[in-house]
């Protein structure tokens, strides 16, 4: 099951803090797609993926940042 | 020692800062689970000015809570905490200190948030923070330490490791889920022992942020933030109030309304993102600032605040610049005005200046 959120326009740490919720209910192998614009997402939602153990892949188009995040263990 | 404490879990406020992250690494060292907790109260330092202004976006960026997260090998939960700190700022029940700034109930707050702990499902035993004896002339001090712990609900089950040595034993010391002898006497506003037990750790590269992590220890922007409360006539703020308060120039010519004048692009880029809630000016003929009003543009005002916009515009020497006006709503107009000399620009209109 694939969800998605829209994070664009906010500042950091507001797009962090919206993964963290929208990541809390998932089931662990559930895809959450994040879209964010402020820079700073980047080193920001990997560090965060890291840290609680779930899967993140990046990737830059035009002026937004997409994350695809694998909900881990 | 360690197979005792592996099911005792602490949490451990992390500001981003050196000492936070020495005393959750002091924890993890004697075999302790420890989880981080950040609360983002809209004041925080951390991220906003280095997206929003230009110049310092192409420095390297990151949040720093989360980069000691990292480091540590640590989970960190984030707490948007944006509607609930807004009684601590309103209503210090302890006052301010310098500025507006409301340390010891805002430390009270984050204590207490940490201990409730309604990030995890199955709440921590312990708190541990960073603070040290003396080191924050009202909010760390060895009256002030009892005082947290009793007000914000943790009693004993608040634990400071890096000045635990001058404190009485609290519950993971007494328990036994954390080794005393291997706990810290740090007294004062000398830095040299963090430093030093940073080094024996192997940190490098920590942020040492110059003037804390909260904006309302800055006296600029307490100052706006105390010219808001007054232009009101009442205390209270929404979160975008407190966000502009950190960008542009702001310049208030009468009590009802003020200007917030980018000055540079990226302050520029981050104003523009409210032209459907505020009225704005930005030169037509020249190049020139985007500039938001808060608060009410009467007719009258309409001619004076276009020289000010002007005379940030790149035709500040020129005899006339065209200037727009244009309301949330997209209605418009234009007016051509003489930019204000600088000697017209009263100090006083500037806003926390």
């Amino acid at each position: 099951m694939t969800h998605k959120l829209d994070a664009r326009g906010l500042l950091c740490p507001l797009p962090v803090i919206r993964v963290q919720d929208a990541m809390r209910p998932l089931a662990v192998g559930s895809v959450l797609e994040v879209e964010a614009t402020d820079p700073g997402v980047l080193h920001d939602i990997p560090a965060w993926c890291r840290v609680h153990g779930h899967g993140v892949e990046s990737e830059e188009r035009g002026d937004a940042f997409r994350f695809r995040i694998v909900k881990g263990p | 020692m360690a197979t005792r404490n592996k099911d005792i879990r602490a949490a451990a406020l992390i500001s981003g800062g050196l000492d936070s992250m020495l005393a959750a690494k002091v924890l993890l060292d004697q075999g302790v689970q420890v989880e981080g907790v950040n609360f983002f109260t809209g004041f925080c330092v951390e991220g906003h000015t280095q997206a929003i202004r230009k110049k310092a976006r192409a420095k390297e960026k990151r949040n720093n809570a989360l980069w000691v997260a990292d480091q540590l090998g640590i989970k960190l939960h984030i707490v948007d905490v944006i509607e609930e700190y807004k009684d601590v700022v309103l209503n210090p029940k302890h006052g301010y200190g310098a500025h507006l700034n409301p340390c010891l109930d805002c430390k009270i707050f984050m204590v207490r948030k940490a201990l409730v702990a309604d990030v995890i499902d199955d709440g921590f035993d312990f708190v541990v923070t960073g603070e040290v004896v003396g080191q924050r002339p009202k909010s760390q001090r060895l009256d002030t330490m009892p005082l947290i712990a009793s007000e914000s609900g943790a009693e004993d089950r608040l634990l400071r490791p890096l000045t635990a040595l001058n404190l009485p034993p609290t519950l993971p010391e007494r328990e036994g889920w954390v080794d005393r002898q291997r706990l810290f006497g740090f007294r004062g506003r000398d830095r040299k022992p963090q430093m030093a037990l940073a080094e024996s750790f192997g940190f490098a590269d920590y942020a040492q942020p110059a003037g804390g992590c909260c904006f309302l220890t800055d006296e600029k922007y307490s100052g706006k933030l105390a010219d808001l409360w007054q232009a009101r006539g009442e205390r209270s703020y929404e979160f975008d109030d407190i966000m502009l308060l950190k960008v542009g120039r702001h310049v208030r010519p009468a009590p009802h309304y003020k200007l917030i004048i980018g000055r540079e692009e990226g302050e520029n880029n981050f104003l523009a993102g409210y032209r459907k809630q505020f009225t704005h000016l930005r030169a037509a003929s020249h190049e020139g600032p985007l500039a938001l009003i808060d608060g009410e543009l009467r007719t009258e005002d309409a001619t004076l605040a276009a020289r000010i916009v002007a005379r940030y515009s790149q035709g500040r020497d020129a005899d006339e610049v065209e200037v727009e006006i244009r309301e949330p709503d997209g209605a418009s107009q234009s007016l051509r005005v003489a930019p204000l000399p600088p000697t017209a620009l009263q100090a006083a209109w500037h806003v926390g200046a």
